[in-house]
């Protein structure tokens, strides 16, 4: 049998190697997935007669150093596209190391440093429309930051093997990866204001 | 090197977007204002990540036009979103 064809070499109709294609249509799954929840955002703020300013529930400078992480994350995501394409897989192995630990830097001050002290407080889904929307879109979000993690360490790890083989397909696959992971830190750039600040 | 410059460039920019939009917060600018500011910005840097780190300047016209589909599609669905609001008895439009 032969192996999955185009994962290097571009297809003639779409001018694309498959995963690229295939990405693209998932994230674009995925602006609809999230924006269905900004709509849903939309309603229930016009539709509720009070609507708390998120500043005076949430820390605004936790926001702001999360805001900071994700995109420094997606610097070093890139950096390390960049380091395979010029073939060093040690300055590949660093900027991907530091992408995973940015990423898990994220996730601790989201769990530690902001659900568990609000749910200290007695603050679940249920308190009120804002707490409802408030946790389902943040965590929907660090359920995509975690499966970035899962899939970044598996190509700082084990996947990484495949760069002795077939060095193009896995430049290939740490692009791929890397949409994921900007598109992750973009919907972020979009909680962020929405959520923290208004 | 020059793309490495280059990608250093729109960290910063990115960075200094957000002190920008927490700066913005502190102007008491009326809400209104506020979230057509604050998303205003969010927009700019959204395009700078897609622009640059997703690298869509040189993507292929399939992905433009895939994107531009889903763009369409979103707009309709906020849309819908609005125009169903018309649709509710003043009295029901507010929830407690």
């Amino acid at each position: 049998m032969d192996a999955i064809p185009y994962t290097v070499k571009a297809r003639e109709d779409t001018g694309l190697y498959n995963a690229r294609l295939g990405i693209w249509l998932f994230l674009a799954s995925e602006v609809m997935l999230f924006g269905a929840l900004f709509a849903t955002y939309v309603i229930l703020r016009l539709g509720a007669l009070h609507w708390p300013l998120g500043a005076s529930l949430l820390s605004i400078p936790l926001g702001t150093f999360n805001t900071v992480v994700l995109i420094s994350s997606s610097v070093t995501m890139v950096f390390a596209w960049v380091s395979l394409k010029e073939k060093n897989l040690g300055k590949y192995k660093m900027y991907m190391g530091f992408t995973i630990i940015l990423a898990v830097l994220f996730i601790v001050v989201k769990l530690f440093l902001e659900y568990i002290p609000k749910f200290e407080h007695h603050l679940y889904p249920g308190k009120s429309t804002f707490w409802a929307i408030y946790f389902t879109l943040t965590g929907l979000h660090a359920l995509h930051v975690l499966g970035g993690i899962g899939v970044n360490t598996y190509f700082w790890g084990p996947g990484a093997n495949m760069w002795q083989s077939e060095p193009e397909r896995f430049t290939n696959r740490i692009e791929i990866a890397g949409l994921y992971w900007h598109f992750v830190d973009l919907v972020w750039i979009f909680l962020f204001p929405i959520l923290y600040l208004l | 090197m020059k793309d490495s410059k280059k990608y250093v460039g729109v960290g910063l920019a990115l960075l200094l977007l957000t002190a920008m939009t927490v700066t913005v917060r502190r102007l008491h600018l009326g809400i209104a204002l506020a979230i057509f500011i604050a998303l205003l910005i969010a927009t700019f840097k959204g395009s700078l990540v897609a622009s640059f780190f997703m690298h869509l300047l040189s993507e292929r016209k399939i992905i433009h036009i895939l994107l531009l589909s889903t763009l369409f599609l979103f707009i309709v669905m906020m849309g819908l979103v609005l125009v169903g609001r018309l649709n509710v008895y003043e009295g029901l439009r507010h929830v407690p």
